[in-house]
């Protein structure tokens, strides 16, 4: 599937992340979510932060925030679970409005294998974090108010992109 | 080896107001030897992400000096942000750990292969711009107006005396308190690096 013939392109959740100012988006490389990677990569007013881990991710984007950046975060659900310290420590203490992007890997439940999916509402939940599921391109407004509901409540807020269609 | 507190003694007198976030060990003794609280991030240390807050910072702010005082049990935590500072390569960032070989915060348990590894090794290996390492707290003071003059990203190991003794906690503020007067200080400060 390409990014024009998918529900869900990269081009409408590029549009709403610029809507929203973002000016660095920390990022671990996810299969499920690199249709959006390859497209923010071309935008000159985004800076593209790798990095090797998740827990990572939430602290330079904690770092951001306190420089008055407008950071968001984007990785795998595994990645959600990994950096769960960094998103307690800083994105819950410090009342860090980060919009966080997390690509689903199990989401619909239909892996023999892999837990991911099954954990991510839940955990999101125990830590009171508001998350929203974008799956196609007329829901990336979602991005937008998610934004808006991180500014305003400082908190994170997620954006969940699950995969796609079999 | 080097007492810790002389080590920030030291690192205080040389930082030209730049922001300091310290943490674990350095996070308990700071206090005593900064006369710039305000500029000052005491992190409790998600789990060993005091690098990788420094490393945001310094790219939030390019005209600002940032400072992490790290432990060597908490860069163990997140050895990979090395790779990742060198990546982003902030001119601006100054990256010391104090290494004294033991997690003195949970009671002097020995870190991991303690004898054997180098951080500054490490540092190198991952492309710090700047890698320095000093056994006595007198290599520090001669070199340390060099060190903070160099272009970043840098990376400072000091080998420090193993004590059981601890500071106590210094908090007298909760975490949003300290976080508000940090970005209070921050928007005031507009230091040339």
């Amino acid at each position: 599937m390409n990014d024009q013939t998918r529900p869900l392109t990269g081009m409408a959740i590029t549009k709403e992340i610029k809507k929203c100012g973002i000016t660095h988006v920390i990022w671990l490389p996810d299969s499920r979510t690199r249709f959006i990677e390859e497209v923010l990569a071309s935008e000159p007013q985004i800076t593209m932060v790798p990095v090797c881990r998740e827990g990572e991710a939430i602290a330079i984007a904690a770092g951001l925030i306190l420089g008055n950046k407008k950071p968001m975060t984007l990785h795998q659900n595994t990645g959600l679970f990994e950096s769960g310290d960094s998103i307690r420590g800083l994105g819950l203490d410090y009342q860090l409005p980060l919009l966080m992007m997390i690509g689903c890997k199990g989401w619909r439940g239909d892996s023999l294998t892999d837990s991911a999916g099954i954990f991510t509402a839940p955990t999101l939940n125990a830590w009171g974090i508001k998350h929203y599921l974008v799956d196609k391109d007329e829901h990336a407004g979602l991005i937008s108010s998610a934004h808006k509901e991180a500014q305003e409540t400082k908190r994170p807020v997620a954006i969940l992109i699950p995969e796609e269609n079999k | 080896m080097m007492n810790s507190l002389e080590a920030q003694k030291i690192i205080s007198g040389n930082r030209n107001g730049a922001a300091v976030i310290a943490t674990y060990t350095t996070n308990r003794e700071w206090p005593q030897a900064s006369d710039k609280p305000g500029l000052d991030l005491l992190f409790a240390g998600g789990m060993g992400k005091a690098s990788s807050l420094g490393l945001g910072l310094a790219m939030a702010r390019p005209d600002l000096n940032v400072i992490v005082l790290d432990g060597d049990g908490s860069l163990l935590m997140n050895l990979g942000s090395l790779v990742t500072i060198a990546n982003v390569a902030p001119p601006n960032l100054i990256h010391f750990v104090f290494e004294n070989g033991i997690y003195r915060t949970t009671g002097c348990q020995p870190i991991p292969n303690q004898a054997k590894i180098s951080f500054a090794g490490l540092a190198e290996a991952a492309g710090y711009a700047n890698v320095y390492e000093f056994e006595e707290v007198e290599s520090l003071a001669g070199k340390i107006a060099t060190v903070m003059k160099q272009r970043g990203p840098t990376f400072v190991c000091l080998k420090i005396e193993p004590s059981a003794k601890k500071s106590p906690l210094p908090y007298t503020k909760t975490n949003l308190e300290i976080v508000g007067q940090f970005k209070k200080a921050l928007a005031a400060s507009s230091v040339g690096v």
